[in-house]
């Protein structure tokens, strides 16, 4: 993963410096501010996101997980606040390409192959053609998609082009990994698989998530941190720390689990009131 | 890399639903060439009944004598039905191959060469269409303000019936196309109105097609920090295919359409649309000839439209979309 | 307030556009020009009103009722197509092949079938010109259906002819109008065209011509002008037609434009 030279500045957020991956201090976001449609979205937003963490933004509709998400990738300005990644504001690490994206549908480009879906950001940032097609196939290797490279999106079913674009998001081994509710859209059974896979490709990359979800389980099987927000306007109400070790198949049936899973239903349970 | 085949008995429940959805795309592949037959079976029967239908009513015409009686609908709301009206079928397709006075070749070969004439005005111009209603699609999406005040422009020029000023237009090139390296032919003024037509619905579904990229795939490029022209090339423009193509088809009919009437009314020599309009005036003497130049038309119509049709299927395989324009 | 900043861009540029084409033509006066300066257009389109009217009048008629021929006949025939699965699928594409026809070509064989001088041979025109996007088109918006929406429909035993007009004439209406805004401009042209071969003389479209024969390029942009009127006045009809007859289309729309 790690022998891709020209990634390595991007990637280097622990130079000694704190080792801080988001940085988030009094961010607000209004939407339309001073018009008659003005939304108040978030509301003082401190947050910050060691290296290696998984975090799962949980809450109910309208709490602003999305563009909080948003925010951090640099996609929408705060109206006040900063939001630093890497150590520098979000907007510079937006141009360092500091970031890989994943949406809650795959968005994959209809008329490119898995391998050339995969080779889109590392095509952008002007990588050779040889060197993308090997990242291209290490990628595949690691979704496990390797005997798909050279179908078309819409040869795949959902769940594999979630993992495709995982993998794109993946490619370019951005430091950090931000997901707006990627398994919405699956079946249960291919939801959890997909779980699974994904904490696999965390721990052998050792990047940061940033993970937006409606659903507890899921945000309890994944995550070091739930961070559960509250609605209008969107703030952070708690953030509770789950330690459950390495996730297994016993894992979902662990009593420890279905405390943690508690707690988080509890801690939203009061912020709906 | 294990292929396919021994993959068979993987555990993977995503490989295993692929599987499934693989079959039905084969499936679906095999239906597509079924379609193909098909069709062009019910094109062939279409021409059989149409020119049964039209046999039939001349006959049934013939029978009650419309011309001796005036009856309510045959021979005044539809038309009389005597060989000048309605030649023969047998005779407008023998038509075809005859050599008519005056002439050295046989019927089909002077339409074909006539046809292509009237092809290549049709399409210069449909190029030089394409590539000015790309530049204002461009236009109109990048900047919102251009397009609310310009659109309404593009549309509305469609209704200035351009065609009609052909020979104006003829006149104009003429005098006033000498900027051009090349000597200005009068071909080129009917490739003007051509261009004309084809740059209106390649403006509008090209400006749909470029906008019609998901929110979150334009997020995806903004999230690597891509360039206006990364996101143009690698997004927009191949997101806006199915669209363009849909214009295209509209289009390229409407360059045979202006190549056709703009010779007629710009009186350009050579091509199929001024040898409908001698026929026209020939008429009394060889109706059949008439009739045989405007299958000629309709066949060149079709013939443009299915290029393109099979140019999609190319370059877009099968991912079209239904777009109307 | 909305739709007066709607118009407002729309507006500008019109102003700027005729602007600047006027003021070109006064810097530049090209010699034996073709293209007139708006005041000069203007100004032949006041001085030769009756005759231009004239015109106009009969070339609207012709366009308009070809016109309504043309969607009454594409109408039926999308419904009678839409009844039969297989009619269906193999009559569509057939329509969308045949649309490719230079329909105007036959106008000479019209001009022959029903009088050199009668209208008649324009309307047939602009009615078979009109016929095949309504129908093609219609036919798409008929069997385009949400599955999910005949199956409701299904579940609550309607019958063929209910879940017609709840569920298939309510999604064709979109296909139906787009139809309608192009052919509403292209029954103008077709009229005007096919006049040029035929119909009465006193019509917009050999008006065009025979002063654009005698170089009185202002006379022939004037009724060009009318003939983009009328053009006009049958587009706005079309999105007032529109507005009325889907409501709930302008109210999403609206909406998406909000974001």
């Amino acid at each position: 993963m790690s022998e891709v030279p020209s990634m390595d500045e991007a990637v280097s957020s622990g130079q000694g410096a704190p080792p801080l991956v988001i940085d988030i201090r009094g961010a607000t976001k209004v939407f339309n501010p001073g018009k008659s449609n003005q939304v108040e979205a978030l509301d003082e937003i401190d947050l910050s996101v060691g290296p290696g963490e998984f975090i799962t933004l949980i809450g109910p509709s309208g709490c602003g997980k999305s563009t909080l998400l948003r925010l951090v990738a640099s996609l929408i300005p705060p109206s006040t606040g900063t939001v630093q990644v890497n150590a520098k504001p979000a907007e510079q690490a937006r141009l360092d390409r500091d970031y890989g994206m994943a949406f809650q549908t795959a968005g994959l480009f209809d008329w490119r192959t898995v391998t050339k879906n995969i080779e889109l950001p590392l095509e952008l940032m002007g990588w050779s053609r040889g060197a993308r097609r090997r990242r291209a196939a290490e990628m595949l290797e690691l979704v496990k998609l390797s005997e798909f490279a050279n179908h078309h999106p819409s040869e795949l079913s959902g769940g594999m082009q979630q993992r495709v674009a995982i993998a794109r998001a993946l490619s370019f081994s951005p430091s950090l990994l931000l997901m707006d509710e990627p398994f919405g859209a699956l079946d249960e059974m291919t939801r959890e698989h997909m779980q699974d896979e994904l904490l696999r490709i965390w721990k052998e990359t050792e990047t940061t998530v940033v993970f937006v979800t409606h659903s507890i389980p899921e945000a309890v099987y994944l995550s070091t941190q739930v961070v559960v927000m509250s609605p209008r306007p969107g703030g952070i109400a708690s953030v509770i720390d789950v330690d459950l070790g390495d996730r297994n198949a016993s894992t979902r049936d662990d009593p420890a689990f279905f405390t943690k899973v508690t707690e988080v239903r509890t801690a939203l349970r009061k912020v709906e009131e | 890399m294990p292929s396919t085949d021994t993959m068979a008995d993987t555990d993977d429940p995503l490989v295993r639903e692929h599987r499934i959805k693989q079959q039905a795309a084969q499936e679906q592949r095999r239906d597509a060439v079924v379609r193909v037959v098909r069709q062009t079976v019910t094109f062939v029967v279409f021409l059989g009944l149409l020119a049964g239908l039209y046999t039939g009513y001349k006959a049934f015409g013939q029978a009650i004598d419309d011309r001796q009686h005036d009856w309510a609908v045959v021979g005044s709301v539809l038309p009389r039905t005597d060989d000048l009206n309605m030649p023969p079928v047998s005779e407008i397709f023998g038509q075809f191959g005859e050599t008519p006075g005056g002439q050295d070749q046989i019927y089909v070969k002077i339409l074909f060469d006539e046809a292509l004439f009237t092809l290549r005005e049709a399409f210069a111009g449909f190029m030089v269409g394409l590539v000015i209603g790309m530049a204002i699609a461009l236009a109109l999406a990048q900047w919102r303000r251009l397009e609310q005040g310009l659109l309404p422009y593009v549309i509305a020029s469609q209704t200035i019936p351009l065609i009609a000023i052909a020979p104006i237009i003829v006149i104009w090139g003429r005098k006033n196309f000498d900027v051009f390296p090349w000597e200005w032919q009068d071909w080129m003024s009917v490739s003007v109105i051509a261009t004309y037509l084809t740059f209106f619905p390649v403006a509008v579904n090209g400006l749909r097609g470029l906008q019609s990229p998901r929110p979150e795939n334009k997020e995806l490029m903004e999230s690597y920090a891509a360039s206006w022209s990364q996101t143009l090339w690698r997004l927009r423009l191949p997101a806006s295919l199915p669209y363009l193509f849909a214009a295209l088809k509209i289009a390229a009919t409407a360059s045979i359409v202006g190549a056709v009437v703009g010779e007629i009314s710009a009186g350009v020599e050579g091509g199929l649309g001024r040898r409908i309009l001698r026929e026209a005036f020939n008429y009394t003497t060889g109706p059949d000839r008439l009739f045989a130049s405007v299958l000629g038309a309709a066949v060149l119509g079709i013939f443009v439209f299915l290029v393109v049709t099979a140019v999609e299927r190319l370059v877009v395989g099968n991912q079209t979309q239904e777009s109307t324009t | 307030m909305n739709t007066l900043k709607g118009f407002s861009a729309p507006i500008v540029t019109g102003v700027v556009l005729l602007g600047l084409w006027q003021g070109v033509l006064a810097l530049l006066d090209p010699q034996g020009f073709v293209l007139p300066a708006p005041s000069e257009i203007v100004g032949a389109l006041i001085d030769n009103w009756d005759e231009v009217f004239q015109g106009a009048r009969i070339t609207g008629f012709v366009v308009v009722s070809g016109l309504i021929a043309g969607i009454i006949l594409g109408i039926l025939a999308a419904l009678l197509v839409t009844r039969f699965r297989t009619a269906n699928e193999t009559i569509t594409p057939l329509a969308v092949a045949v649309n490719a026809v230079p329909i105007i070509a036959l106008a000479p064989i019209f001009n022959n079938w029903f009088g050199l001088t009668s209208p008649r041979s324009n309307q047939a025109i602009v009615v078979a010109l009109v016929f095949f996007p309504i129908f093609i088109n219609t036919t798409r918006g008929l069997s385009q259906v949400d599955r999910s929406q005949i199956e409701l429909m299904e579940s609550y035993a309607a019958s063929r002819s209910r879940i017609t007009r709840e569920v298939r004439i309510p999604n064709a209406m979109p296909f139906f109008f787009t139809a309608l805004k192009l052919a509403a401009s292209l029954a103008v042209i077709a009229a005007i065209v096919a006049e040029y071969f035929g119909g009465r003389q006193d019509a917009l479209g050999p008006m065009i011509t025979q002063s654009a024969g005698l170089t009185r390029y202002d006379e022939a942009w004037a009724a060009v002008l009318a003939g983009t009127l009328i053009g006009a006045v049958l587009y706005f009809a079309v999105l007032l037609l529109e507005r009325v007859a889907m409501p709930w289309n302008s109210l999403i729309r609206a909406q998406s434009g909000d974001q």
